[in-house]
């Protein structure tokens, strides 16, 4: 059959590529197997030139990007493995599948390079829950899905966000990313390097579950998204638990694994072409020997299923071959088959029954062409204008306390209540507690995990915005006491054959390297998501950079948490605010309190870094003994949550604080980047400190008492019992769910 | 005294279990795969289930696992009043294979649930609560979907009369209140031990909270109930 018929996602540009390339018409196989692996999930055709700008190396990389997860050093021979996923078109079609298969498929790659996952995090993106039914039946499913299989397979799911705005009624984000830990010297990588070795599928069986799902998610999703369902593939977390269980027994045991690769989007079509292409081998492989589900499958769909729960493993050959391998699978009850071997050739050849059904060159099938799309900065302004006088300004506690019951700021307990937080032992500090997760490792150090984005600041100056995703990730980290060691990121935006989009897609790329440079914050790895629009109705979700950082801390002394610790302490602002109040918590909720010119925020990354310094001194000196990020509501949520969460109020003069701004609403609430708030005994000497690495700072009041008192240089403008902020706050998401 | 952690297929807080245990002096445990025999010999002082999903949970958590061979191995060294401990899924086996009344139920709110909860000890006849006091208030984390114990009203007046509820979910102040039961667990129950006392299920996991640095108030709590082991007691287990 030719290409044209055979509902490809190649372009007719790309479809004469591979007829040159080839010097004849591929089969379908053939093309079923190009296809896959040229999807723009699998390829990165149309980011793959610019990822380039991101630093990748440091003093503790490992392995940067290209590989099934990042690994960084973090001492004495451990290494922590990073890598992020989404399953944005699965989990809007099938929300609870979606999900559960994103953390099937974020676990397998750590696990491909012989690493445990401990830490999974995830970063939720959904239209406006206290709006829409929809979304509300979205977030259930897609959370229940994530607890359901990580509960299942016993990885901790620590940390996290949500975002709730309209651009994600119809193509909701679901990101998950995992962290392992694993020995230097364990390492595995997805590449087959010896001819005559042996190729062993294992794990589940292969079926027409997912199939050409790679491409499904390289689309624009249909009107009827409900017909596409088996695009998405079955989760078996039980399975998954014995893949996990008997492969790290295997490392444990020094069992001789030369290469492993996970099989995710494009099944066996990208593992096979991959190894052999990392390897600067070819593989050749008797179909008829692959484990299936259903009987009666063709050698296309086996090529392009994506079942889930498989792995694909290269074994020494010859006597003894799998001897410390295969009884280990057997005890776990995994199963396994030998489905070929390598070879030097560097083809892909494709066998069934011994005749050959497909005979490519890997490295055709693995280097995609790069697509140079066009761009446009869009002409008109995307902020529409606002009187210079505000028309309606809320009253400072009626704001507060509207801030702290939205959806996007007030406690998201009745979501990670759901996960468990606890298995491995090893979480010291839990969801809620701070504004990251603490693990700890087996050498006495910490590591600090946080995801971050905001697609409102994102959209709205694609650069700062994504620039600011990291900056935050960043904070994060820092505010528990650890220093950021590595990145990775997700960019996910429409489709990029819109020239406005692909613009702000490489703005989001660009704000992100940059600050990552500037920051010396190497990126070990990342994906790409485009597509993500309604073709319906022709709306692109709001871009949405996310930037997971992870820290490490070499004391338990020295980590933090938010909550104020005593009554009597000082409380000190840490960064200037400025009246950066464009895609702000208040200007959602309240659009007509805001002025021109409205900013979003700015963002500075040596500033942030001498910040960041000035913070992790304050810990180290023992100075301070509360550490909040300044984020999203400003300095008026941070100072509730860290009220709510010591369940103590506290007196504090906005006016105080370093700000440019001229109206205490502004003051209260920007979102303006690179600001903490402190809290310790010695105001005076976290002043001095902070004086002394020269970063604005302000004793702004004291920690005490059962409410929280704002002023403004003059009286009291706000007073608000903890106990009433406790309740909007934990009890926002609840009303809504339950 | 050496202790058998039992891993079945899909179990996963025995590597917990095994961390916690090695933590306790006097404790040697030994992590026994389900298939492997050596339970059938005394050479074992205790035996522990360990939370997880047992074969994934199917038809009924923890009842796959309640009918396996090793299952059958447990209750022979019950009979012989062997302390036995399971924890979360470990309880839901044990009551699946009736070596524990009662059953446990979907929680209240059908959802999974996990966070730190105060317990109260409400019996220290047993091997695994004779290092406690009759009241203590102990703080440790579930993790379940299914832990709301259910008894028939009269076998729960019972169960109550005898005194073999072992663990009853309360405040901070040793009150078992309804805001306090995380599940609906019928009378706050988070635990149980059979008439000999040589056999206990919990939901929660004193494993998790075995050392301080894990736990949320900086006590080490769960290792109270995995030390009780070698607490010598006058309770009515063994001999």
């Amino acid at each position: 059959m030719k290409a044209e018929q055979l509902g490809l996602g190649l372009t007719a540009q790309e479809i004469a590529t591979v007829r040159k390339s080839l010097g004849r018409e591929p089969n379908e196989t053939e093309w079923s197997i190009i296809d896959a692996e040229w999807s723009e999930h699998s390829s990165y055709k149309s980011s793959r030139g610019l990822l380039k700008l991101f630093p990748t190396t440091g003093k503790r990389v490992v392995l940067g990007p290209g590989y099934d997860a990042g690994v960084v050093d973090v001492g004495d021979g451990y290494v922590v493995t990073l890598h992020i996923e989404s399953h944005n078109h699965p989990s809007a079609v099938d929300p609870y599948g979606g999900a559960s298969t994103g953390i099937g498929g974020v676990l397998r790659d750590i696990l491909s390079v012989a690493s445990r996952p401990i830490a999974l995090v995830d970063i939720l993106r959904f239209g406006l829950i206290d709006k829409s039914g929809h979304s509300r039946w979205l977030l259930k499913n897609v959370v229940r899905g994530i607890a359901d299989y990580g509960n299942c397979v016993g990885v901790a799911t620590v940390a996290g966000e949500i975002e709730f705005d309209d651009s994600f009624e119809r193509n909701c984000l679901v990101d998950v990313a995992c962290v392992g830990l694993g020995k230097k010297g364990d390492l595995i990588l997805g590449e087959a390097k010896a001819p005559g070795d042996v190729l062993v599928l294992i794990g589940g069986s292969t079926g027409r579950d997912g199939i050409k799902g790679a491409t499904f998610a390289s689309k624009n999703l249909k009107e009827d998204a409900g017909s596409e369902r088996s695009s998405v593939q079955v989760p078996d977390p039980f399975m998954k638990k014995l893949l996990l269980d008997s492969l790290l027994e295997i490392v444990a045991n020094r069992g001789d694994i030369r290469g492993m690769k996970d099989l995710g989007g494009g099944g066996l079509s990208t593992a096979l072409s991959e190894v052999a292409s990392k390897g600067g081998t070819g593989v050749d492989v008797e179909l008829k020997r692959v484990r299936l589900r259903e009987d009666d499958m063709s050698p296309t769909e086996i090529m392009t299923s994506e079942s889930q729960e498989r792995m694909l493993l290269v074994l020494p050959s010859g006597p003894g071959s799998g001897k410390d391998v295969i009884p280990v699978l057997e005890k776990y009850g995994v199963p396994y088959s030998v489905i070929g071997k390598v070879t030097s050739s560097p083809r892909l050849v494709l066998r069934w029954d011994g005749k050959v059904v497909a005979d490519l060159l890997a490295s055709l099938v693995t280097d995609a062409p790069l697509i140079d799309w066009p761009y446009k900065k869009p002409a008109t302004p995307r902020i529409s204008p606002r009187p210079a006088v505000p028309a309606d300004e809320p009253p400072l506690r009626d704001a507060l306390l509207a801030l702290l019951s939205s959806p996007n700021i007030a406690s998201k307990r009745w979501v990670y209540q759901q996960y468990d937080h606890e298995v491995g032992l090893r979480t010291v500090v839990k969801p809620g507690q701070a504004d990251a997760a603490v693990m700890r490792l087996p050498n006495g150090r910490f590591i600090a995990i946080k995801g971050d984005g905001n697609s409102r600041h994102s959209s709205l100056d694609p650069y700062e915005g994504a620039a600011g995703c990291v900056a935050e990730a960043c904070r994060n980290v820092v505010a528990v006491g650890a220093e950021p060691i590595a990145l990775v990121d997700h960019l996910q935006s429409g489709d990029p054959s819109d020239p406005e989009v692909y613009w702000a897609f490489r703005e989001n790329l660009r704000g992100m390297a940059d600050y990552c440079k500037a920051f010396g914050l190497p990126v070990v790895g990342g994906k790409v998501s485009f597509y993500n629009e309604d073709s319906a109705t022709g709306r692109a979700i709001k871009p949405s950079p996310i930037a997971l950082v992870v820290g490490l801390a070499s004391k338990e002394s020295g980590l933090r948490t938010m909550a104020f610790k005593r009554a009597g302490d000082a409380i000190v602002v840490v960064g200037e605010t400025r009246p950066e109040m464009a895609g702000s918590e208040l200007s959602a909720r309240f659009p007509k309190s805001i002025t021109v010119p409205s900013q979003s925020p700015h963002v500075d990354a040596q500033e942030d870094l001498k910040t960041c310094r000035a913070i992790l001194q304050l810990i180290e000196k023992g100075l301070v003994d509360a550490v909040h990020d300044c984020s999203g509501g400003g300095l008026g949520v941070a100072l509730a949550e860290m009220a709510i969460s010591g369940s103590l109020g506290a007196k504090v003069d906005l006016a105080l604080a370093p700000s440019s701004c001229s109206r205490s609403l502004e003051t209260a609430f920007s979102e303006s980047h690179g600001r903490f708030v402190v809290s310790g005994r010695d105001g005076a000497a976290i002043a001095s400190s902070l004086r002394g690495a020269g970063v604005p700072h302000a004793v702004v009041g004291k920690v005490g008492g059962s409410s929280l008192s704002l002023s403004a240089g003059g009286p009291l403008v706000a007073s608000v019992p903890v106990s009433s902020m406790r309740k909007k706050w934990e009890g926002a998401i609840p009303e809504l769910m339950d | 005294m050496r202790v058998a952690v039992i891993r079945f297929p899909g179990s996963n807080c025995d590597l917990d279990m095994m961390a916690a245990l090695r933590t306790i002096k006097g404790i040697e445990p030994v992590l026994v795969w389900h298939e492997d025999g050596g339970l059938g010999g005394s050479d074992y002082g205790a035996v522990i289930l360990p939370g997880g999903f047992s074969f994934a949970d199917r038809l009924r958590a923890g009842a796959i696992a309640a009918n396996s061979p090793a299952m059958a191995r447990v209750k022979r060294l019950a009979e012989r009043g062997v302390p036995v401990l399971g924890v979360c899924n470990g309880f839901q086996i044990l009551v699946e294979s009736g070596l524990l009344p009662g059953a446990l139920l979907r929680n209240s709110t059908l959802r999974f649930v996990c966070e730190w909860t105060h317990v109260r000890v409400e019996n220290t006849r047993t091997p695994f609560t004779s290092g406690l006091r009759e009241g203590q208030v102990l703080s440790m984390p579930i993790a379940h979907g299914e832990g709301r114990f259910f008894l028939q009203h009269a076998e729960l007046a019972r169960l109550e009369k005898e005194g073999l509820v072992a663990f009853r979910y309360c405040d901070a102040s040793g009150r078992p209140t309804a805001g306090s039961n995380p599940t609906g667990t019928l009378h706050n129950i988070a635990g149980v031990c059979n008439a000999e006392g040589n056999v206990v299920g919990l939901m929660p996991h004193p494993e998790r909270a075995a050392e301080a640095l894990l736990s949320i108030l900086g006590r080490p709590d769960g290792s109270l109930v995995l030390s009780s082991l070698m607490v010598r007691s006058e309770g009515r287990w063994g001999a």
